[in-house]
């Protein structure tokens, strides 16, 4: 059997739960109150989704590009890099996602978020929902403090998946490299959290699979449309 | 009262391991440190160190980084000199380096690592040295062989500038160990490190009898499958026969099991709690199994 294949996911576990989950403690300590400013954009991107302004679309995608690169610097770069030495590249690829953002949401205009009554786009609200508020409960249920849950624009897990959700319900047609990472870092977040042993891994998957295929399968309803 | 039963194993133990160039003391009190002999340079290293991964690895946290300094403030306390750690292992180095700078240990055995690419293996272990906070470091092992045809004659010129003590090569879960054996026979190694322990146990046929006929130390990592072997086992009585080997729990049942191989050196348990590492550190003192409790323990642990 080659070598490559006698290695367990948990071989490349560097780190124990209680390290893990100490980090994000320390992390929303040190933080707060940034939470403040997080829960407000977030329903003020809740506030635009339902009005025609002119510059919503630009304003959410700019939200998220801004919060992308809060996880990039705040989280990876200045705590997870600490306890794994991958968290410096996790925290290139949070911040090419957020410049993606930039360019394709704000400069280019390219996404264009609506809310319709299509059955596909309450399941991307559904899987929003769950990035949102879900997120954070499930920590609570796993038995951990409030001060160690995952937050959407505060950390990686939630912040992608409400991002891929995002893209599912943009009515313009997404740039497929937008998908890439934040659907790339599902498929880590998971593996992170089951090398763990922690049942929040299956959500994560799952929201994160869910958000994957509604955002492809609605960029591929655009592109047939178009 | 002894009996002549216990007094014979007493002897034969404490005879076996006179051999292995260890000095147990017999009888039930902790008597001494065991110790054996680095083959290189016949300088004694206690038979149980201290690993660091994972559990040293605990980033910028001030309250995890204090525990980790009272883990090594025990284990220098119970006469433990061999740390090991390795550039991978996240913070675990300057972790380390926040102990020696509180407790100043003054036989401390710095073993880490190289771990990174071919030109870059004199600047990461400079930068080693600084998170140690050591002025050299006494054993540097190539990672799991990356690189080593860059890395050993680079190692083997630092050995040669009195900047580094040993030169070593690790592997571990019975990984390449066909490529050990050519390392070992072909290079003028000071120690390996494997993973050895009562179940895993493919090290027992080939890599520690070279070891022994080349003259090179051997370090044995995951003496406890990572933690999954002492829970497995933890749930079972302990042998009566432990008392016989001064073995009070299944850590040290365990690590007296891995110490007793004669070619072995050093078993590097890790650990971020000062009740554990004390522990482990009981299985330095007292008598060692022979062969006989040592064929036993295996048809108990793999009967559990």
């Amino acid at each position: 059997m080659p070598d490559w294949l006698t290695y367990r996911l948990s071989d490349f576990l560097l780190f124990s739960p209680r390290t893990y989950y100490r980090m994000f403690e320390l992390y929303h300590t040190q933080t707060w109150p940034i939470h403040l400013v997080v829960l407000g954009s977030v329903v003020a991107v809740v506030v635009l989704l339902r009005r025609e302004e002119e510059w919503r679309d630009r304003a959410i995608a700019g939200v998220l590009a801004v919060w992308w690169l809060w996880v990039a610097i705040a989280f990876h770069l200045q705590r997870y890099a600490t306890i794994n030495w991958a968290g410096r590249y996790f925290a290139a690829l949070f911040a090419i996602q957020a410049l993606l953002l930039v360019w394709f949401g704000v400069i280019r205009t390219r996404l264009r978020f609506r809310l319709s009554q299509e059955r596909a786009e309450y399941l991307a609200a559904g899987v929003l929902v769950i990035a949102l508020v879900f997120g954070p409960l499930a920590g609570r249920i796993a038995g951990r403090s409030w001060r160690q849950v995952e937050m959407f624009g505060l950390t990686p897990d939630p912040t992608a998946i409400a991002t891929l959700a995002f893209l599912a319900i943009s009515t313009a047609r997404p740039h497929r490299a937008l998908i890439m990472i934040p659907a790339v870092w599902c498929a880590i977040g998971a593996a992170t959290l089951w090398a763990l042993g922690s049942p929040e891994a299956w959500l994560v998957m799952s929201a994160g699979l869910a958000g994957l295929i509604l955002a492809i399968r609605h960029d591929a309803s655009i592109q047939a449309v178009a | 009262m002894i009996s002549r039963r216990d007094m014979l194993r007493v002897l034969v133990a404490g005879g076996a391991a006179s051999l292995m160039g260890s000095r147990p003391l017999p009888g039930q009190t902790r008597g001494q440190i065991l110790t054996r002999r680095i083959p290189s340079s016949k300088e004694e290293l206690p038979l149980v160190g201290l690993g660091s991964w994972i559990t040293f690895n605990v980033g910028d946290d001030p309250v995890a980084r204090a525990e980790c300094a009272e883990v090594m403030r025990a284990f220098f306390a119970n006469g433990g000199r061999l740390i090991d750690s390795s550039p991978m292992y996240g913070s675990s180095q300057s972790v380390i380096g926040d102990g020696v700078a509180k407790l100043a240990p003054s036989r401390l055995f710095s073993a880490d690592k190289v771990w990174t690419g071919e030109s870059e293996g004199r600047a990461q272990i400079s930068e080693t040295r600084r998170r140690w906070r050591v002025r050299n470091l006494d054993l540097v092992q190539v990672h799991n062989l990356v690189d080593w045809k860059e890395h050993l004659p680079m190692l083997l010129d630092m050995k040669a500038a009195k900047q580094i003590r040993y030169v070593g090569i690790t592997t571990s879960e019975g990984r390449r160990h066909r490529e050990i054996e050519q390392i070992m026979r072909s290079q003028p190694l000071d120690f390996v490190q494997v993973t050895y322990n009562v179940l895993d146990r493919e090290v027992e046929s080939r890599i520690l009898p070279l070891a022994r006929e080349r003259g090179i130390g051997v370090i044995i990592n995951r003496p406890f499958r990572q933690g999954s072997l002492i829970r497995d086992v933890a749930r079972h009585p302990l042998p009566a026969f432990a008392r016989e080997i001064d073995a009070s729990n299944w850590a040290q049942l365990l690590l007296k099991f891995i110490v007793s191989h004669s070619a072995v050196t050093c078993a590097i348990p890790a650990t971020s709690s000062v009740a554990h590492v004390r522990e482990n550190m009981g299985a330095s003192y007292g008598r060692l199994p022979d062969e006989q409790m040592r064929r036993r323990l295996i048809a108990y642990v793999e009967g559990l």
